[in-house]
């Protein structure tokens, strides 16, 4: 009787004490739905900062930040937008790691985030229309956007003197956006694109669409599609009828089945795939393995929600203050470091020496898992790795 | 130079495709029509037939490869393809046996037997997954080309490249050879003229003492040849899965249709003439025209008459209009 007592008055005192400094975070992503596979992982990386941060005892007026979790559904954004207001209203967050899936995430930023002022940093939301949405500065993401890769892939192209391009692109949402941007930047910057066609997956035969575009021309055929469907299948009809013989690759195109199935041939051609040579991946995965309930952080999105969840929490070290309307000012500085590169360079399991530094007043660069980046306003620029294809293997050559 | 680089431009993108695709569609369209010709209903199933013989013929293939014998530049394949046969044709005449002997029989109306038959198509459909898999096999080895681009152009001086695949010239070479042993078969055996006769009139053929159990057996044994033929070189030439050669019904139908169902000089006709039509009004001229005309005529467009997208509906038109205009075909089927 008399320990149970003691217990709870010790328990009590602790959670009193706690109660008074407790910043609660909004970790809003789809624990139900279409990604619910990915979502445990990522969860676990944003309360992972979290419990870093406050294991760390450093961060300012003794916060100690608490995670409150709603789901978003990926597609209803209806659901998306009561939990992100529950979130707001009843449990008072002061900021928002999330939405996940780009639809709900543009919904509730609307209708959630912008009325009530409270700053989201997606981990995983990647349509191009987020860039140009009114965000009233409110809005990051850790995740590049899907334009990014079209402009990545016409700084490529022009870096090895390619004036004018063929495109195709498997008949898909994806390959869609996907040649979109790449022919949008690369005639921007001065290329000229011949064609931009379409071609359907699983066929057994490609030798007319290629036709059309060997009849358009260009110095190189870009081939947006899926390496083991019609991609291969183009590039094979393209090889077999002499239309083009050098091709680039973009990301879907990645893999080593490729080379394989087409042979020495496709020697000489290029591409690109997101990937990131960030340290701070191989840090992140370390600790995420070596954890009471371990998880993967290699999986999707996983080290972008860490890294989210991270830059609320610096920012607010940085300004001070919890308030998202004062704190929001601060999540640049934070990502990208001072102009001059003088940041320190902050890798995950850095996080109090973070907090550290910037309670002392120095510059950080939040580096983190994915070795952030922001370009425009507030959205990761995403790494890219530049690939040829040598002796039938893909080689890389460097990260962009 | 300018109209020796169209032609060689409109023989790499049109001709040479075209004559391959032709030829294959041929082989299959000779199929359907000799059993049309001869059992009297148009057989669904015909293309299913083609991905089983080929599905059989790519294990053998791969079973050959295993043990180390190979065709040297041709494709093994061939060598595999008599096994494929004959088990599509053992398969095939247990079909006979089990579901369209009973209608026969029984004197049914032709649609009964071609409901049956739509039938057997999906029975063999779910066969072939089952056996091989819904995925693309690749399964052409030996040399790749006949004439390789690169080659071509540095003997020719000329900026077109002109491409033969050895698999469309074994194509065409082994289309020529089936065609003619069919007919030589149809005009000079003694099987062949009583399966002409029971095509043209049963009860007279019955009279004369033909045996109509055998005539039955050797038309679906032949049915049987051709379609895993033509399976095989489609899949050589261009690749195989088992939900392309379902699709491929549409232009084989039509290919047998527009040249007359039951008559065989028709179906090779059709079979070149949907293909020849299919590239050419998908194709995109605007290479060959670029040398035949002045540059200020071309203006932007690719002169493609309709997207690569449209290719099956190309045959289709072409089916309804012989239908409508021309219900016989061209070579006075029935």
């Amino acid at each position: 009787m008399k320990k149970l007592l003691l217990a709870s008055v010790a328990m009590s005192a602790m959670s009193g004490a706690a109660m008074a400094e407790d910043v609660k975070l909004g970790v809003l992503i789809g624990f139900t739905g279409a990604i619910e596979s990915l979502t445990p992982q990522m969860a676990a990386a944003a309360e992972l900062a979290m419990a870093e941060v406050n294991a760390s005892g450093k961060a300012a007026n003794g916060w100690n930040f608490v995670s409150v979790r709603g789901d978003t559904t990926c597609t209803d954004a209806a659901v998306a937008q009561a939990s992100a207001e529950r979130m707001v209203t009843a449990d008072g967050v002061k900021g928002i790691i999330g939405g996940d899936c780009s639809g709900v995430t543009r919904a509730v930023l609307q209708n959630v985030a912008r009325p009530n002022g409270i700053v989201m940093i997606s981990p995983s939301a990647t349509s191009p229309a987020l860039s140009t949405d009114e965000d009233d500065g409110l809005f990051f993401r850790t995740a590049p956007s899907d334009a990014r890769e079209g402009e990545v892939v016409a700084d490529i192209l022009l870096e090895h003197g390619v004036k004018s391009i063929a495109l195709t692109y498997t008949n898909t949402d994806f390959g869609k956006g996907q040649s979109e941007f790449i022919s949008k930047f690369f005639t921007e910057k001065g290329g000229k694109v011949t064609i931009n066609a379409s071609h359907d997956d699983g066929k057994a035969d490609y030798s007319a669409e290629v036709a059309a575009l060997a009849a358009a021309g260009g110095d190189i055929l870009v081939v947006a599609g899926y390496l083991d469907q019609g991609g291969k299948g183009i590039i094979q009809a393209s090889l077999d009828s002499g239309a083009f013989s050098t091709f680039y690759l973009p990301g879907g195109m990645i893999g080593d089945s490729l080379p394989l199935a087409i042979g020495p041939a496709l020697d000489g051609s290029y591409g690109d795939i997101a990937s990131s040579d960030a340290d701070g991946n191989a840090v992140l995965k370390d600790i995420s393995s070596k954890l009471a309930t371990p998880f993967d952080s290699t999986s999707s999105y996983a080290s972008e929600s860490y890294d989210a969840a991270a830059l609320i929490m610096l920012a607010m070290q940085a300004a001070g203050s919890t308030d998202p309307k004062v704190y929001k000012d601060k999540v640049m500085e934070i990502a990208n470091g001072p102009a001059d590169g003088s940041g320190e360079k902050i890798n995950p399991g850095e996080l109090g020496k973070a907090l550290e530094l910037i309670a002392a007043g120095k510059a950080i660069n939040y580096e983190g898992a994915t070795g952030v980046n922001f370009v425009g306003n507030g959205e990761a620029a995403g790494r890219y790795k530049e690939i040829v294809v040598k002796d039938s293997k893909n080689e890389t050559v460097k990260y962009h | 130079m300018d109209i020796l680089n169209a032609f060689v431009a409109f023989l790499n993108f049109v001709f040479v495709p075209g004559l391959a695709y032709g030829s294959q569609l041929a082989l299959g369209a000779l199929g359907v029509t000799l059993i049309f010709g001869v059992l009297r209903f148009s057989n669904f199933a015909h293309g299913d037939t083609m991905a089983f013989g080929t599905a059989f013929v790519i294990l053998f293939t791969w079973w050959f490869k295993s043990m180390g014998i190979s065709a040297g530049p041709l494709p093994t394949a061939l060598l595999a393809l008599p096994f494929g046969i004959a088990v599509t044709a053992a398969f095939v005449l247990g079909t006979d046996r089990v579901v369209y002997r009973f209608y026969r029989q029984k004197k049914a109306a032709p649609i009964i037997l071609v409901i049956a038959s739509a039938g057997v198509m999906f029975v063999m459909n779910g066969l072939v997954r089952m056996i091989i898999g819904t995925e693309e096999q690749n399964f052409a080895d030996g040399a790749r080309f006949l004439l390789e681009p690169k080659a071509f152009k540095e003997w020719s001086g000329l900026a077109e490249p002109l491409a033969i695949k050895s698999t469309a010239a074994v194509t065409v070479v082994v289309a020529a050879i089936c065609v003619a042993a069919l007919f030589w078969f149809l005009q000079r055996t003694r099987t062949g003229k009583s399966m002409r006769a029971f095509s043209d009139n049963e009860d007279l053929a019955l009279l004369s003492g033909i045996n109509p159990d055998r005539v039955v057996q050797v038309t679906w044994i032949i049915a049987a040849a051709l379609a895993v033929i033509a399976g095989t070189l489609y899949g050589l030439d261009k690749s195989y899965r088992p939900f392309i050669y379902f699709t491929l019904l549409l232009p084989i139908f039509a290919a047998a249709v527009v040249g007359g169902l039951g008559s065989p000089l028709g179906a090779i006709a059709g079979g070149y003439i949907i293909a020849f039509s299919e590239v050419i009004f998908t194709n995109a001229w605007k290479k060959v025209a670029g040398y035949l005309l002045p540059a200020d005529w071309l203006g932007d467009g690719l002169l493609q008459a309709l997207s690569t997208d449209y290719k099956s509906a190309v045959s289709f038109s072409i089916l309804i209009i012989v239908l409508i205009f021309m219900p016989t075909g061209i070579f006075k089927g029935k």
